[in-house]
């Protein structure tokens, strides 16, 4: 006889909109909070290397000498560590998942020098 | 009586998840012997602790089960901050237990879909799964992470939840209830399904006891051992908290164990939703365990009871941490459920056990 109730509930659904999305020509509004991807706003960066030192698997390298970030997006977990460790919060997570790649890469950022820029405007 | 067969079960097999071998020992259609064999997704979590320091290995530990996996963030959590004498906010502990609540919904409704898949019930499995889906949403909204959601921190938790929110995930607590209790219904009266489980891969409450049998598994056979009766963290603030038993001990028992824990939970979370106080969320942690210091803890996972055991050596890195997962004390039980069963009633007396390989191997 239960079989007959799930009946009634699964030909209620035939009635209802689906309940699942026709991904990927329909995708998904993020929550705000969700965790898509690291993002680094250089310009408020101070290479502290805070981020490298907390990340779990090591995808974050900081070379203050020839001032450049890089993230390998291949091997970030999005636990949020880094973004929570940065002291000028310059990092963010984003909501927005990246696109699916056909090859890796890592993402080179090179962080501007302000102290110098300003003694050359001098 | 015929002569013994021995037909290999798994690795990979339609009703497995995950890769398990059996070699089943048969006699016509009678099974007289089981001989598990596992190892084929071990990937060596329990080293990598040497290699990340406390904070990072977090990470890890919530990486060892996909459905676990917020049951093994709390557990090393805890354990390390029992390690480092760390008291967490009121707060974060009843955050950590509604999350961790939430999982246990998860992963009984995601094991419901499975086991009705294996019925040949394909329709109650979109059900469960719909219904998983809710919470997996509730999850994707509050820590934003729909599996691994990387909340917990050594010293409290990293997301907070308004009261807004709260209250949105007891109406959708709600929806889910209406609709889970018509499946409840459907599973635990429906004729054929009774047929393939009562009576099915038996284990009396001595044999649970003397195997060292674990959550709801344990629980079927009358067992009345959950480590959240220990009341550690939020669990000790609940009015009332009563393991669900059943005396039978068989596949049906199982079944029905698992589906009442999924209603206890849902009332878990509505009375601690309400209780909530405000407050901090997390302390910082300063230090590092000292040289020798150990601890342990144990905690209810949707699939039982989990020994975590951590040392010290005064450095960031632990010197050990081990994990006791609750399939490793279910397997054995299991092959003692399988003998004497037909060979038709295997892969229903594994569903029930609802064995968790990656959490076993680590």
């Amino acid at each position: 006889m239960g079989s007959f109730k799930l009946g009634g509930m699964t030909f209620g659904s035939l009635f209802k909109k689906p309940e699942t999305l026709l991904y990927p020509v329909q995708t998904k509004e993020p929550y705000a909070c969700q965790k898509g991807h690291v993002l680094n706003n250089v310009e408020e960066c101070i290479l502290c290397g805070m981020c490298q030192r907390v990340c779990p698997c090591n995808c974050i390298v900081v070379d203050k000498k020839i001032r450049r970030w890089v993230i390998d997006p291949f091997s970030c977990v999005q636990c949020g560590s880094c973004v929570r460790a940065c002291p000028t919060k310059c990092l963010s997570m984003q909501p927005q998942c990246t696109p699916a790649g056909d090859a890796k890469y890592s993402i080179d950022l090179d962080v501007p020098d302000k102290k110098a820029a300003k003694q050359e405007q001098a | 009586m015929g002569k013994a067969t021995v037909i290999p079960f798994g690795p990979q097999h339609p009703v497995l998840p995950e890769p398990l071998h059996l070699d089943l020992v048969v006699e016509d259609e009678t099974v007289v012997d089981c001989i598990p064999q596992i190892g084929f997704v071990h990937r060596g979590l329990e080293k990598l602790v040497e290699t990340r320091d406390y904070n990072q290995f977090i990470y890890v530990a919530e990486r060892i089960c996909g459905i676990c996996a917020m049951g093994h963030s709390l557990g090393y959590a805890e354990t390390v901050e029992s390690l480092m004498n760390v008291e967490v906010p009121k707060r974060a502990q009843y955050l950590r237990v509604i999350w961790h609540e939430l999982s246990r919904i998860h992963s009984h409704l995601l094991w419901l879909g499975l086991a009705a898949d294996a019925f040949g019930f394909e329709s109650m499995f979109m059900h469960c799964w719909r219904l998983r889906e809710r919470v997996l949403d509730i999850f994707e909204k509050t820590t934003g992470g729909r599996v691994i959601l990387s909340v917990v921190s050594v010293g409290g938790v990293v997301r907070d939840m308004d009261s807004a929110t709260l209250q949105w995930i007891c109406e959708v607590l709600d929806g889910i209830k209406d609709e889970y209790s018509k499946i409840m219904k459907t599973l635990l009266t429906d004729y054929s399904i009774k047929n393939r489980t009562v009576g099915v891969g038996f284990i009396s409450k001595e044999e649970a006891v003397n195997l060292s049998i674990v959550g709801p598994f344990a629980r079927a056979s009358n067992v009345n051992y959950d480590a959240r009766l220990f009341g550690r963290g939020a669990y000790g603030d609940l009015s009332d908290f009563q393991p669900i038993l059943d005396a039978q001990g068989d596949c049906y028992a199982r079944v029905k164990v698992r589906c009442l824990e999924v209603l206890q939970s849902i009332d878990i979370i509505k009375e601690l939703s309400a209780k909530i106080p405000e407050g901090d969320i997390a302390v910082k942690v300063k230090g590092n365990p000292e040289a020798g210091a150990q601890a342990s803890n144990v905690l209810e996972q949707p699939r039982g009871e989990c020994y975590y055991y951590a040392r010290g050596n005064g450095s960031k890195y632990l010197e050990r941490m081990r994990m006791r997962t609750p399939t490793s004390q279910n397997l054995a039980g299991m092959t003692v459920a399988l003998k004497g069963c037909d060979l038709a009633d295997v892969n229903m007396i594994i569903l029930t056990i609802d064995p968790c390989i990656s959490c076993t191997e680590r």
